[in-house]
């Protein structure tokens, strides 16, 4: 590791380099116990590598894939094609964030025919925790599910005269 | 096993899901005894973070049993009762060395400002998180913590994320002898962070949120004053004027993406996702500052920009200090003051639900039902 007289030889050519240096001046202290790895670039000992037997996307700000990683959902389906385009940028662009929220959505969808192709009826009711709203917040529920009946009502009413006769 | 399963905003599930393998051979997998929802799993329970990828299970505050060690792990054992702090650390690149073990750089290869965290979107790795009945755990010779005996299950998980981020908090705030510090947000996190300010010599701890109850918890539990921003015309102004106008020391913004209190922040942030979340928390925590003043934020935000107040920042020669909480490094301290009851984190449970019923869980909590402060869910096999 340099030491400050070991770099103050590299800049002798800087005339005053480091008079006014003051290690103790740190405003990341404590949370950041200074031990100058940091100016040694990529070099630590890198743990075993897990083995890459999945689709893992990369950021591309790194050089290589970390030791560990998750693999709890592999990118699949169009969500999946949107997340790789999502991954041709940087994390400071928002052609890499601005995607990825939109496969997310992508992906609810094809979570839904998912559900429906392993015989699943998602139950909507209890997927929002509705049960606690009957129990805790029955009059916002029951507020909730009144505006929806109107809307709904207006939307089939305004439907089924827009295909009545004489309109075609 | 059972495991939470996400489907997407607001829907979550319990469902079968496969057991989970040994990949690496630092891996352990742990039988998880307790877990809790944190107020930032909110967000992504709201959809608000990107890469949450339907059919991941949350959970990064988690104890429990080692079921099974891989290879290389040597600093546990099967049967081990073990706390896990909820970044994923390697304990070994330039990062984890210098104590920022939330930014390793070994545990996320999907983003580089965050390191690994347990069931947190792909964004933080893409793990699987502690809201099941089993889950895998990296770095085994890193980061758990056997839990020590005679400690509360209850104060032990509560170690996992929320008593080292209230306590980063404060400490990154650099409270002085004597300062006035204001948290905004009276959340577990929140709750924390006033409770450790008096931990570093607060002379005087406010409290700012918009629900009642946790008002009154936090000014109990504290101990501090604590006010309601719907009762006021502007918090900065309220903030300014009971500081006899020069503004706080130390303002800490425990909310994040999630901040109600302003309507355009509302519609950018959490409505149409245009930036990383409501920023209402942080911009009243620079603004109520005083010139020279610390903001210390551990609010989560999404990774998509920010309308801040940096022109602020500047004119007022603030200084911003933020960060995840590096857990591992700040657990030999808490363990003692729990020990010597300095910090009684458990009272902060008010839940305890089935993990079966995860779903109304969610909603209990994201929708402040019940008088709700903190669940804690668990799992079938640890229910006697």
């Amino acid at each position: 590791m340099e030491t400050i007289e070991t770099l103050a030889q590299k800049y002798t050519h800087i005339r005053g380099w480091g008079i006014d240096a003051d290690p103790k001046n740190d405003p990341t202290y404590p949370i950041k116990n200074r031990t100058d790895a940091e100016q040694r670039g990529y070099s630590w000992q890198r743990p075993t590598q897990q083995p890459i037997d999945t689709e893992v996307l990369r950021s591309i700000e790194r050089p290589n894939v970390s030791a560990v990683f998750g693999t709890s959902v592999p990118p699949t389906g169009l969500s999946g094609q949107i997340r790789r385009f999502a991954f041709r940028f940087s994390e400071s662009e928002y052609g890499h964030w601005l995607p990825l929220l939109l496969a997310d959505r992508v992906n609810v969808v094809e979570g839904l025919i998912d559900d429906v192709r392993q015989g699943i009826v998602p139950n909507i009711f209890a997927e929002k925790g509705m049960l606690a709203d009957w129990k805790y917040n029955r009059k916002n529920l029951l507020q909730h599910v009144l505006i929806g009946a109107v809307v709904t009502t207006t939307i089939l009413t305004i439907m089924s005269r827009t295909k009545g006769p004489g309109r075609a | 096993m059972l495991a939470m399963n996400y489907r997407g905003p607001r829907r979550v599930r319990i469902d079968s899901k496969p057991y989970p393998e040994i990949k690496h051979p630092e891996d352990a997998i742990v039988r998880v005894t307790r877990s809790c929802i944190c107020g930032s799993d909110l967000h992504l329970y709201n959809g608000n973070v990107p890469d949450t990828r339907v059919g991941s299970t949350f959970g990064h505050e988690f104890i429990g049993i080692v079921e099974e060690v891989g290879p290389e792990v040597h600093k546990l054992k099967i049967g081990d009762q073990v706390l896990v702090p909820f970044n994923i650390a390697c304990g070994k690149c330039s990062f984890c060395q210098q104590g920022l073990y939330g930014n390793c750089h070994e545990s996320n290869t999907e983003a580089t400002a965050v390191g690994g965290i347990f069931g947190y979107s792909h964004t933080a790795g893409g793990f699987d998180g502690g809201q099941a009945e089993f889950v895998r755990v990296p770095y085994a010779n890193f980061g758990p913590t056997v839990i020590p005996p005679g400690m509360d299950p209850d104060d032990a998980v509560l170690l996992t994320d929320v008593v080292p981020t209230g306590y980063q908090a404060a400490e990154m705030g650099g409270i002085q002898p004597g300062d006035t510090v204001v948290v905004f947000g009276a959340g577990p996190v929140g709750i924390m962070a006033a409770r450790c300010s008096w931990l570093f010599g607060a002379g005087r701890v406010i409290v700012i949120d918009q629900v009642d109850y946790r008002l009154e918890f936090v000014r109990n539990y504290a101990p501090c004053e604590a006010y309601n921003f719907n009762e006021m015309d502007d918090p900065v102004v309220f903030v300014k004027k009971i500081t006899d106008w020069m503004g706080a020391d130390v303002c800490i913004d425990a909310v994040g993406a999630e901040a109600a209190g302003s309507p355009l922040q509302t519609i950018t942030g959490r409505k149409l996702l245009l930036q990383a979340g409501s920023a209402t928390a942080l911009h009243w925590a620079i603004n109520s500052v005083k010139k020279g003043g610390i903001v210390s934020v551990v609010g989560v935000y999404g990774p998509t920009d920010n309308l801040v107040p940096i022109g602020n920042v500047v004119n007022k020669g603030l200084t911003i200090r933020a960060n995840q909480a590096s857990v591992k490094r700040l657990l030999p301290r808490l363990i003692d003051h729990i020990q010597n009851g300095i910090l009684a984190p458990k009272a902060l449970i008010t839940h305890r639900v089935p993990l079966e019923d995860v779903a109304d869980a969610y909603n209990i909590f994201a929708n402040k039902l019940d008088n709700c402060i903190k669940p804690v869910l668990i799992p079938p096999s640890a229910r006697s």
